[in-house]
């Protein structure tokens, strides 16, 4: 594969690059259609915050953009590759460049969490038993977890370390985009917020683009750059937070204005 | 070419280039230790990072290590001219403690000897915990015959058509099967002796003693002790019997009982059925290949058998279901959270079951033969 570096298009004018670019994608179940004619693309560099009520389609969305849902009508793009002509090899090659943490961590029960973290880079790349091992250790670190974890099974694990082991392992092969379910769900406050700053780190080193669906609005005014909000199949609206928090429309009002919306958060970035 | 050394007297120049990215890291992990490894007389590093066209974690723990590796021999080591936006990057990974990373120990002969040892404990534990179970059913038993109202009945009917009901083509086309292959062998080496027609004799002793229920009993563990054992042992890994247990409910009452009594029903019923198939295949083999008529061969099979040839196998069939249930239903509450726990459960469950009942096989035919029936 080529080596052409990253351009680190974030933040600094121009037109920004597109990698994943949904057009008009219609999805559902039955009759119960969860995606209606959807749009929405995700730039290069930018963590792109992602919101909607339960049950409006935030994982079905990832889900489809991975290719887990079939979708009915309109296409997906991923790093310019259109996923439904591509071959097994061109899709393969893509699906190396993403990450993806699910809403139930997903991590294979019957391998430790080190076997866990080394399953992908074992499976793509050639490397040695210790380096592989190392890098478990590393990425276990920067997930804010430590060795001793390492020969525990999922079972064993409590929430929030099942959340961290499989953002660790869908950090595994360095991605450049990582799809995160709900992250931050079940840490407690210090661990969302570490996390947070670990989201902002990794884009900020690796340029990794982050496309994250949570109800945390901590996170979403610290390390969002842009906010998507879905309801009825559609996304309805999608700017930076000053822009939602300005927006009329009852559901956003009631969303990030509600009880629970604090607003003396300040960006992460900015800091 | 990654990284390239020049030495002069004490001190080594090192000078990164090209991407030092996942897919190199093959490459670059033994360009890192062969230059750790040459370091004759050196007392300074300075590893120019200017070049690197792009670093990820591997890259950025690669250099790391390679660090770290001259600092623990003495070798003051310094990476100058890295782009800053790889500062932060540096940063992380410069506090792992990788050298904590645990390794597994090769498998010795010790540990072969503890593995059997260990087998051995989990036997003794299964067996006490069929003993308990069984227990705990009989106490489920007595409270639910107090209060018949709160018994499963609508969980028992579904389990019913799952084990019995939908089992009953198959164990037809199998009994059936079975009794055309005794009968045919019968046939083959009777006939040297000129003793046809004692193929009746046996093919209605074994069909009704012994092969109707055992051939249904194996299709059963085979068919809906691992359906039991696969149901109850994921709903134990997705606490969903904890969750009951903490509503209240007995999972013994609410889910083991209507599934063993399903089978306790269900397993004679099958047994009837099927050594009524295995007979009649029998019967049309005697005929067509044996040429004995029909009317001969039931005449032949109401000397050779008594009432008490059909009891024994009825007798037994319900304690067999039990034992099969029992079985399917200790190794499921046994699972543990892994998908791997599950299989070995599921074929734990099949292959006790099927060994246990050609064990009590074995003693009801000593207990028969004692009573003389
Ligand atoms: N496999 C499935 N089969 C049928 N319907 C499904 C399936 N998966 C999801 N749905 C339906 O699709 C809708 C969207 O579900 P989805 O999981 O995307 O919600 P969500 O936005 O992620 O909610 P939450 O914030 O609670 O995770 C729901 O109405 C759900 O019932
Ligand atoms: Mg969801």
């Amino acid at each position: 594969m080529a080596l052409e570096p990253i351009s680190q298009a974030n933040g600094n004018g121009g037109a920004k690059e597109v990698i994943i670019e949904v057009s008009d994608v219609v999805a559902g179940f039955g009759d119960h259609l969860v995606l209606n004619h959807i749009n929405l693309n995700v730039h290069r560099g930018e963590v792109l915050g992602f919101v909607g009520g339960s049950g409006a389609g935030k994982s079905v969305l990832m889900r489809t953009i991975i290719g887990l849902v079939p979708k009915r009508e309109g296409s997906i793009k991923a790093f310019g590759v259109d996923m439904d002509a591509a071959d097994d090899h061109e899709r393969q090659a893509v699906e190396r460049r993403w990450g993806i943490l699910f809403q139930q961590g997903a991590l294979f029960s019957s391998l430790t969490v080190k076997e866990n973290i080394e399953f992908p880079v074992r499976e793509y790349l050639n490397l040695s038993q210790r380096l592989l091992d190392e890098l478990a250790v590393a990425k276990l670190e920067m997930v804010g977890l430590d060795a001793s974890v390492c020969d525990k099974f999922p079972s064993e694990l409590s929430g929030g370390m099942t959340k961290r082991v499989a953002l660790a392992r869908a950090l595994a092969l360095d991605p450049e985009i990582v799809f995160l379910d709900e992250p931050t769900s079940g840490l407690d406050p210090i661990g969302a917020g570490d996390f947070d700053t670990l989201i902002a780190t990794l884009q900020r080193t690796l340029g990794l683009t982050v496309f994250m669906v949570t109800h945390d609005l901590d996170s979403l005014h610290t390390v969002c750059d842009r906010i998507a909000v879905l309801a009825d199949g559609k996304v309805i609206a999608d700017g930076t937070m000053e822009t939602m928090l300005a927006s009329k429309h009852p559901w956003l009002q009631a969303y990030f204005h509600g009880k629970r919306a604090r607003l003396d958060a300040s960006p992460l970035k900015s800091r | 070419m990654l990284l390239d050394g020049k030495a002069e007297g004490e001190r080594l120049t090192l000078a990164a280039t090209g991407a030092w990215v996942a897919q190199n890291a093959r490459r670059l992990e033994g360009e890192i230790d062969g230059m750790a490894r040459r370091n004759g007389g050196i007392k300074r590093v300075d590893i120019d990072m200017a070049g690197i066209q792009r670093l990820d974690t591997f890259g950025a723990w690669l250099l790391e290590r390679l660090v770290r590796s001259f600092t623990a021999q003495g070798v003051k080591a310094e990476v100058t001219g890295l782009a800053e936006k790889y500062r932060a990057l540096m940063d992380e990974v410069r506090g792992v403690k990788a050298d904590e990373a645990p390794h597994k120990e090769p498998g010795t002969l010790t540990s072969a000897f503890a593995s059997v040892g260990l087998a051995m404990v989990l036997v003794g534990g299964t067996i006490s915990s069929i003993i308990n179970l069984i227990g705990a059913l009989v106490v489920a038993f007595l409270r639910m015959a107090s209060r018949p109202r709160s018994f499963r009945l609508t969980s028992m009917v579904h389990q019913l058509d799952n084990v019995a009901w939908r089992a009953v083509p198959i164990i037809l086309l199998i009994t059936f099967l079975i009794g055309c292959i005794i009968a045919q062998q019968g046939l083959f080496h009777f006939r040297k002796f000129g003793a046809d027609v004692y193929v009746v004799d046996m093919v209605g002793i074994l069909v009704l003693r012994e092969l109707g229920v055992l051939i249904v009993c194996i299709m059963v563990a085979g068919r809906s002790g691992s359906a039991y054992t696969a149901e109850l042992g994921s709903m134990k890994m997705r606490e969903e019997i904890d969750a009951l247990r903490t509503m209240g409910f007995d999972p013994i009452e609410v889910l083991i009982l209507p599934r063993i009594m399903a089978l306790i029903i269900g397993v004679p019923i099958l047994t009837f059925l099927g050594s009524m198939a295995a007979l009649y295949g029998g019967g049309l083999v005697c005929w067509l290949y044996g040429g004995i008529d029909p009317d001969i061969f039931l005449s032949r099979l109401k000397e050779s058998i008594s009432l008490n040839t059909f009891q024994v196998g009825m007798i037994k069939a319900p304690f067999m279901a039990l034992i099969v249930g029992v079985v399917a239903c200790v190794e499921g509450l046994a699972v543990k959270g892994s998908a791997e726990s599950l299989g070995l459960q599921t074929t734990a469950s099949v292959v006790e079951s099927i060994f246990l009942v050609i064990v009590l096989d074995g003693m009801f035919a000593i207990f028969f033969a004692s009573i003389g029936m």
